[in-house]
């Protein structure tokens, strides 16, 4: 896999993965802009208006038509956070034209399909199809109210929101379902112009194709986006809690198993600080593995959850533990999930356990380049916040440098900061 | 050791079958960093009665093939998951209705993972004690489900579907079920259908395939006793038992499934009925067919809606689902639709598409090594060669599909299942 990284403009670059490995090349453009109260929901709903229609494809239709014409490329909007920025924009992948059976090209019909959708959109009267508007910001208003279905994810993004209430960090990437639903189509427009004219640009492309290829197909369809542009806006960190006190904060839903997340401040070990493959051996440690501290003692020998597992925001700098628990289970999980925490803070480990949690993380970093989503999500990622992604080698090795005593370090470095329950009984 | 060439997806498969039966298979490719293994038996939610060598049959409690999945992980020497997570391999493992596979990725160590899942999965260790807390820990997982408006109204629509196959009973069972579940049926189950010749290994990535087969040789067994023989059922008639189900819960829209009790492939025809039935969901389902569009700009679905079809042995069902302010009015039109389109027939145009995007997202599903594999071994149990799909495929007509359409899509065989909103029971729309 040969990696390039080319600055197109300023402010605009193309990312790309050169290898043979898969049946498909990836495509993406991400346009990427702070994340605001005032905006986040309009550039969360443009991608969404745009994939409605294009000037020459002008219904779902068509444009699902023009789709499997390049034998059934799967074209669609993505929405992400990065730190406190939001990236929209288009992914898209179709298979490598050494597969088609008619021999046809299909890397440059689709990149320009995607470039025709996202600058060339279908329009009413100079802005939106008010049709389009209306329909897409009742479902993106629909996806914001069914976050709520998944117990899990609600939970934690629910801890998220309460931790960080002072941080742009809690915003919805979605937005909001209020300012979805009363979108119009006129308001959108202007929201869509700036967003063209202010983002910062990253394409993406992994696949079999070289670099000139790439280049000259994003040259032809992509044209208003290649002059100069801001650069990323960088993301707050917090060395510790805002508050001086671990908060509390309980929801009731009708649920019939509990939920409860833990949510830490990683100290300001975040990007990428020199401490940081210290904190990914120790989230595996702790709470990242089937062999990790959370795993083998509260979810296996005490039975206290049905799962309980840690996971990593490495750009903002916090770790969160999430868990299902009975309702009647609350304080005592709660104090064991802590406890793991405290025996990691006690040097309390095995050098087994250790080995462990870095062969853990190190077989997840060389995973990453077996699958072009993840190469596509970490290149545009490190286009905002540098790194090589497909430099694993130099990573692991890092890994595989941690001791004992860093990973001790990093752990009295967490802090907690919120915790929240999610229950079904009242009171 | 057979080596088959496909030439049309650029891949080559190792195949041995052991004196035991067991049936290996191995796709190699040099360039992935990493290795999958897969390590499954024809034993699932749905095997629930079955007899033994003595001819007598035998009830296990719903969940018993979930059970025993949870409590393979525990070996003589600890829990098998922390072993291979020690060794920097992630494992997991699955139950569904007709299959439980086991697997694991790495990126180092291979040939060791590979001795520690082949030998877990064939070595039973169950203590009474370690039973009892599965109970526990598995209630809590029926419990989560319980929340889960997905799996509620997908087996909502089994039940309405299926009068007495065993597909329709909760892969998990209930937490009364499980609490019947010992030692002792464990045991049984583990006897009647983990067995060499019942089971398949499946590997790919960048492996040497002749390491494969000899490890396998070395570690799994040849077991005495008999291959259980599993009843699926009474005579499963033709029609769904109910056309509607709803049930409340806390969901913000209305989630739906819509389900079409077809009719099991022939033997030899299933990968074929398989590919037929996918088209069939696309020429209905799909965004570029012409009643996702009109039901999309009538506000009826969004863009979670779409449909795939589904087959285990003695059944073969199409399904369709996705949030829906009108489930009821989302049915009658794909009911509508498929009636249209027997009697009118496809634009050529859009039919050619519609292959032509069905078979590159076929191609795409290759690149994922677990995906693959689990096609690979399900295939096999089938008694098909999944990598033959390219020619299969080109042999496909619009007249197998619209048969299909025809003979399935009429409203004696068509169930929907709703999970609405707490207090709106009844309803016919949500605006």
């Amino acid at each position: 896999m040969e990696r390039f990284h080319k600055t197109l403009a300023e402010g605009v670059e193309l990312v790309m993965t050169q290898t043979s490995q898969f049946k498909t090349g990836v495509f993406s453009v991400t346009l990427t802009v702070p994340l605001h109260e005032e905006t986040a929901t309009a550039y969360a709903l443009i991608p969404d208006v745009l994939y409605r229609g294009s000037r020459r494809h002008p219904d779902i239709e068509s444009l699902s038509a023009a789709t499997d014409e390049l034998y059934g490329a799967s074209l669609g909007p993505a929405v992400r956070q990065r730190g406190e920025s939001q990236c929209v924009g288009f992914q898209c992948s179709f298979i490598d034209d050494h597969y088609a059976l008619d021999g046809m090209a299909v890397l440059e019909p689709a990149i320009s399909l995607v470039g025709e959708i996202l600058l060339d959109p279908y329009t009413v009267n100079g802005a939106f199809d008010g049709e389009f508007v209306s329909s897409e910001g009742a479902n993106l208003a629909d996806r914001i109210g069914a976050r709520i279905n998944d117990k899990r994810g609600w939970s934690i993004f629910r801890l998220v929101q309460e931790m960080c209430s002072q941080e742009r960090y809690a915003l919805d990437k979605l937005g909001d379902a209020q300012q979805a639903r009363e979108m119009t189509a006129e308001n959108l427009w202007q929201h869509y112009q700036n967003l063209l004219a202010h983002s910062h640009v990253t394409f993406y492309y992994g696949g079999s194709a070289g670099v000139d290829r790439v280049g000259q197909a994003i040259a032809a369809s992509f044209a208003p986006l290649l002059r100069g542009r801001q650069a990323p806006v960088e993301c707050q960190v917090l060395d510790k809690p805002p508050h001086s006190e671990v908060r509390e904060v309980t929801d009731v839903l009708d649920v019939t198993q509990g939920k409860l997340a833990l949510g830490f401040r990683t100290g300001g070990i975040a990007g990428n600080h020199p401490k940081m493959p210290a904190l990914m051996v120790c989230n595996a440690l702790y709470g990242g593995t089937a062999h990790s501290k959370l795993f083998t003692n509260v979810r296996e020998k005490m039975s206290l959850c049905y799962f309980a597992s840690s996971l990593l925001d490495k750009i903002k700098g916090l770790m969160v533990v999430s868990s299902g628990v009975e309702f009647s289970k609350f304080s005592v999980a709660k104090e064991a999930i802590l406890n793991q925490l405290e025996a990691i803070r006690q040097g309390e480990f095995t050098q087994e356990e250790l080995q462990a949690a870095i062969r853990s993380v190190v077989n997840a970093l060389v995973s990453r380049k077996d699958s072009q989503g993840m190469m596509e999500d970490d290149c545009v990622t490190v286009a905002l916040t540098g790194g090589d992604p497909t430099d694993v080698n130099n990573m692991a090795a890092r890994v595989e440098q941690v001791t004992h005593q860093d990973v001790v370090g990093v752990a009295h470095a967490l802090t907690l900061d919120t915790i929240y329950y999610l229950t079904g009984e009242e009171g | 050791m057979e080596l088959r060439e496909y030439t049309l997806l650029g891949e080559k498969v190792y195949r041995q079958r052991l004196e035991n039966g067991l049936e290996i298979l191995v796709d190699v490719r040099p360039e992935y960093g990493k290795q999958f293994a897969f390590f499954a038996t024809r034993y699932g939610g749905m095997h629930l009665r079955f007899h033994n060598e003595d001819g007598h049959w035998v009830d296990t409690p719903a969940g018993v093939a979930h059970f025993l999945e949870h409590k393979m992980f525990d070996s003589e020497e600890g829990n098998v998951l922390q072993i291979m997570a020690a060794n920097g391999a992630v494992d997991n493992a699955f139950t569904a209705a007709a299959i439980t596979g086991y697997y694991f990725e790495c990126t180092r160590g291979f040939d060791e993972n590979l001795r520690t899942l082949l030998s877990f999965v064939s070595t039973p260790y169950f203590t009474k004690e370690s039973v009892d807390k599965e109970q526990g820990i598995i209630a809590q997982e029926i419990r989560m489900c319980l929340d889960d408006p997905d799996v509620e109204v997908y087996y909502q629509l089994m039940e309405s579907m299926y009068q007495n196959h065993p597909v329709r009973v909760r892969v998990a069972g209930s937490e009364e079920s499980i609490a019947q579940i010992t030692p002792e049926v464990l045991y049984r189950c583990h006897e009647a259908f983990y067995r060499p010749e019942n089971m398949v290994l499946c590997v790919a990535g960048n492996v040497d395939p002749e390491k494969v087969v000899e490890l396998a040789r070395q570690v799994l067994p040849h077991p005495g006793g008999c291959l259980g023989q599993a009843d699926l059922g009474q005579w499963e008639p033709v029609g769904v038992s109910a056309n509607f189900v709803e049930r409340e819960m806390p969901v913000s829209v209305p989630v739906f499934e819509l389900g079409v009790k077809g009719t099991p492939a022939p033997e030899g025809q299933e990968l074929r009925q398989q590919l037929v039935g996918e088209l069939v969901c696309d020429v209905l389902f799909c965004a570029s067919a012409p009643l996702y569009s009109k039901l999309y700009e009538e506000g009826l679905i969004n863009s979670s809606f779409g449909g795939d079809y589904e087959s285990v042995p003695g059944c073969a069902y199409l399904m369709a689902g996705g949030e829906s302010r009108d489930p009821r009015a989302v049915r009658d039109a794909v009911v509508a639709e498929a009636q249209r389109l027997c009697r009118e027939g496809i634009d050529p145009q859009l039919w050619d598409r519609l292959k032509k995007a069905a078979y590159g997202s076929m191609v795409r599903r290759l690149n994922s090594l677990e995906d693959t594999c689990i096609e690979l071994a399900q295939n096999y149990f089938r008694g098909e060669d999944y990598f033959n799909f390219p020619q299969c495929f080109q042999s496909i007509e619009w007249e197998d599909v619209r048969h299909l359409l025809e003979q399935w899509c009429v409203p004696e065989r068509v169930a929907l299942s709703v999970v609405c909103p707490v207090g709106t029971a009844g309803q016919e729309r949500w605006d």
